[in-house]
């Protein structure tokens, strides 16, 4: 029987792909190691391998295809002694792997509503509940009538650095892979060429000393951005970060200005285990002299990067690489900045204030949009900034809803929703009617195993249920 | 690439009477190579071809091309001494006789895996067979390796740790720092850097100011060479040398290992940093199971049939390892909340 070729999963976090272009064609031999196709993910173009040898019997799916789903055949291979005749032998469709719950490609999305109990179909505005009449969120940042104009987490981030850039000539970028290859995570595309290798620098794998050039250059007055692969490679560095650029404006009188941005992918991908998998946004908030920054959508990440580059002060922007890819609304204007400690509410709500920040946003939201149906109308905040934490919005919601749940990704000790539920305590606790309540990442390193990642990892489900609980309604 | 087993630095090196050249490397042992070797390569591809069907997740390293290193340097070991090494680790796994089994368990993220499902291709372990990982954060398994080295000394059992890292690694602080602790203190450990010309999409040339990685021991009077890491049996020669120089009490020393990866750096990485040329160059002529093979059936009239045997024999521990790791169960869900302390 002839062998299915699968269109393979080439990335963590790969769910489908282009199928641009066949290197071979019908009839071809096909040994293994040739060079059989190229498939384009969101991130690169990627050469498939064959694996196996033989002829080439049959294209499955035509070179252009787009969207085409991980393990879907796009060929035949003939194996030695098979004819055409053997084709029709092929199987229909993929053989599905037995017990692989994990055959699946991860999906970062999936994975997110998977045990959430589906709620029965009910209008957006379920009966007895009032449509807010003031339902569009407030972005005063954004003029009334302003273009707007679809785009990934990824390119927002390229384009705030690029227009920072040639905004400033001090302004350069630094890390490892973010020159030649185009970032590993394809967010400095095309930096190199406009803005070539005096500003746009390669470094070698050393963090915590290209962190403390970096450091050192801001102290001299330029504007660095130092790129982490990702914050978990920050560990290497976090004595420069902390201890340099943090504190020296403070230990110098306010003598030295150091105007730094350090940004890079943060918290859980997809399968990478625990080495590779933490949400740093409390250790940073922890440290007083930087300004801490998680971007939820394409709009915070380019409206906050932009601040951040600008701001007199070191800046942690903490990126995610599942949001990447993912897009948004971003406004058309010549010069879109956001202000940096200053809280978004994406959904007006009365009912109950659900606060998240960054890929934890994903969950709110698509929690709120099933409590709706359930009757229950949550407000949502995204915090866009973590350090300042603007806990005055969360109050004015709270004031109003009188319940709140918090929702992230990291550990639930000494988290952001720690901060929260303490300072809510503190500063509200006459208008709370329940206690505040956590949905967080489960109190252990991050397991490798699909199962166990998936449960390690807060869900919709877990966010409905402590609505239910706040509002007295489970 | 063929590079001269020269001995540099100031310290003395190991002592002629000892040395052990590539020659003396017997039929058997050139058996013995061919075959853990390609049970590396075969794995490898197996673990590919699971991983574009989704059954492996996150990030996957394969070893293609290197083998001769690991397989090389494992045939020189004693029994006592340890392993230890970066993200890269399959072909190390196996070459210190862990059960393809249950590495490719783990791959598959199986509660039969040899971290239960739960650390995945970058994270596994082996009490039983001085298998200390398996490290995901590049050059901290350089120090790690440098403390089990202390750890021996401390113990006097006479074992040597064999801690690998790769040229990028070579950049990072904690190798130097590690380095200068290992001189001062006579640590009993052998640095094995995996050169294989490049970091992710970094050559090496575009990272190192100095790329005779042997020498990087010079200020810290570590003794290193530089060995033609595609031909098993000078690997095995140099490895066997260096590890006596380490386990007479000499302290640390250096092995250069000059290699070449295949494949990309992880499964997602497009490659476009280098030319085919330049892998098939590697691929054609200086493949170390090509090399090997030919040794076998030229110099030493292995036949054929002799050769295809071993073949298959490798390719069914191979399928049964990938059959092995789809059939198992994940972890249960209890194991989520399990051996995060003791
Ligand atoms: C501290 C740290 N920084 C960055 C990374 C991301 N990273 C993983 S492997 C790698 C390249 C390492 O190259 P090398 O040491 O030559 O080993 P090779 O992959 O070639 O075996 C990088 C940059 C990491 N895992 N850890
Ligand atoms: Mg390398």
């Amino acid at each position: 029987m002839p062998t299915e070729i699968l269109m393979p999963a080439l990335s963590p976090t790969m769910e489908e792909g282009k199928l641009a272009k066949w290197l071979k064609a019908v009839g071809d031999d096909v040994s293994a190691g040739d060079v059989i196709a190229e498939i384009e993910t969101d991130k690169a173009t990627m050469e498939v391998e064959a694996v196996d040898e033989g002829k080439l019997g049959k294209i499955l799916i035509e070179e252009g295809t787009e969207g085409v789903p991980v393990n879907t055949p796009i060929a035949l291979l003939l194996a030695e002694g098979e004819s055409e005749a053997d084709l029709d032998a092929a199987p229909k469709s993929a053989p599905k792997p037995e017990a692989a719950p994990a055959a699946s490609a991860p999906s970062p999305t999936g994975s997110l509503s998977a045990d959430a109990p589906k709620p029965p179909a009910a209008p957006r505005s379920a009966p007895g509940v009032a449509e807010m009449p003031d339902d569009q969120p407030d972005e005063p940042e954004v003029p009334a009538g302003t273009e707007m104009k679809q785009m990934t987490v990824r390119e927002a981030l390229r384009d705030a650095m690029a227009e920072e850039m040639r905004a400033d000539g001090d302004v350069f970028l630094m890390g490892e892979e973010v020159a030649e290859y185009q970032g590993a995570y394809k967010v400095s595309q095309g930096l190199l060429e406009e803005f070539g290798s005096k500003r746009v620098v390669d470094t070698p794998i050393t963090e915590h000393g290209f962190t403390g050039v970096g450091v050192g250059a801001a102290f001299a007055g330029l504007k660095p951005i130092v790129e982490f692969m990702t914050f978990n490679f920050a560990m290497q560095a976090i004595d420069q970060i902390i201890n340099s650029a943090a504190k020296t404006h403070y230990m110098s009188g306010g003598f030295i200005k150091c105007s730094i941005v350090f940004r890079g992918a943060n918290g859980a991908a997809a399968r990478v285990a625990a080495q590779h998998s933490q949400d740093y946004a409390a250790w940073y908030a922890h440290v007083p002299g930087h300004r801490v920054i998680q971007p939820y959508s394409a709009m915070d990440a380019k409206g906050l990067l932009k601040a951040a580059i600008r701001d007199p002060n070191p800046c942690i922007v903490l990126e995610n690489e599942i949001l990447y890819g993912h897009s948004f609304d971003v406004p058309v204007m010549d010069d879109f900045v956001l202000p940096i400690g200053k809280a978004k509410v994406e959904k007006k709500g009365k009912d109950v204030t659900i606060v998240s920040f960054g890929i934890g946003m994903t969950y709110a939201m698509k929690a709120a949009e099933e409590l709706a149906g359930m009757g229950i109308d949550a407000e949502v905040i995204n915090l866009r900034t973590l350090r300042p934490l603007d806990i005055d919005t969360v109050i004015k919601s709270v004031k109003k809803t009188n319940r709140c749940v918090t929702v992230e990704e990291a550990f639930p000790t000494c988290s952001i929703s720690s901060e929260i539920g303490y300072q809510l305590m503190e500063k509200a606790f006459d208008y709370l009617d329940a206690p505040v309540l956590r949905v967080t990442g489960k109190d252990v390193p991050m397991p490798y195993a699909a199962n166990l990642e998936k449960l390690a990892l807060p869900n919709v489900g877990e966010v409905i249920d402590a609505v239910k609980a706040v509002t007295y309604t489970a | 690439m063929q590079a001269e087993a020269k001995v540099t630095g100031d310290a003395k090196g190991p002592k002629a009477a000892t040395s052990k050249t590539a020659s003396d490397f017997s039929v058997e042992d050139y058996r013995r190579a061919y075959e853990e070797m390609l049970l590396i390569r075969r794995f490898e591809e197996k673990a590919g071809q699971l991983y574009g069907m989704g059954l492996i997740g996150g990030f996957c390293h394969l070893y293609i091309g290197q083998e001769a290193v690991v397989v090389g340097a494992q045939m020189a070991m004693q029994e006592r001494d340890q392993v230890i090494t970066g993200y890269r680790d399959h072909g190390h796994m196996l070459a210190t006789g862990m059960d393809p089994k249950g590495v490719m368990a783990e791959l598959t993220g199986r509660a039969s895996g040899y971290s239960k499902g739960k650390g995945g291709s970058m994270h596994m372990f082996s009490v039983e067979k001085n298998f200390l990982g398996g490290h995901g954060i590049v050059g901290a398994q350089v120090s790690l390796g440098t403390g089990v080295a202390f750890a021996n000394r401390y113990r006097e059992n006479g074992a040597v740790a064999l801690t690998y890292f790769g040229d990028g690694a070579a950049n990072q602080g904690q190798v130097y720092e590690s380095f200068n602790m290992a001189k001062l203190w006579s640590l009993p450990v052998v640095y094995i850097i995996e050169n294989n010309k490049y970091g992710m999409g970094t050559s090496i040339n575009r990272a190192s100011s100095t790329t005779n990685l042997s020498q990087r021991g010079r200020s810290f009077d570590i003794p290193g060479e530089q060995v033609d890491g595609m031909e098993v049996e000078k690997v095995h020669a140099a490895v066997e040398r260096a590890l006596e120089y380490a386990r007479s009490g000499n302290g640390p020393y250096i092995l250069e290992m000059l290699t070449y990866r295949y494949r990309g750096h992880s499964m997602s990485d497009p490659a476009k940093y280098r030319s085919r040329e330049e892998v098939n160059e590697y691929r054609q002529k200086h493949d170390p199971i090509d090399h090997v093979r030919k040794i076998l059936l030229e110099t030493h009239k292995v036949s054929e049939d002799e050769i295809k045997e071993i073949d298959k024999r490798v390719r069914d521990e191979v399928n049964t390892a990938a059959e092995f790791a789809q059939s198992e169960p994940e972890p249960d869900p209890a194991e989520l909340w399990t051996d995060v302390v003791r």
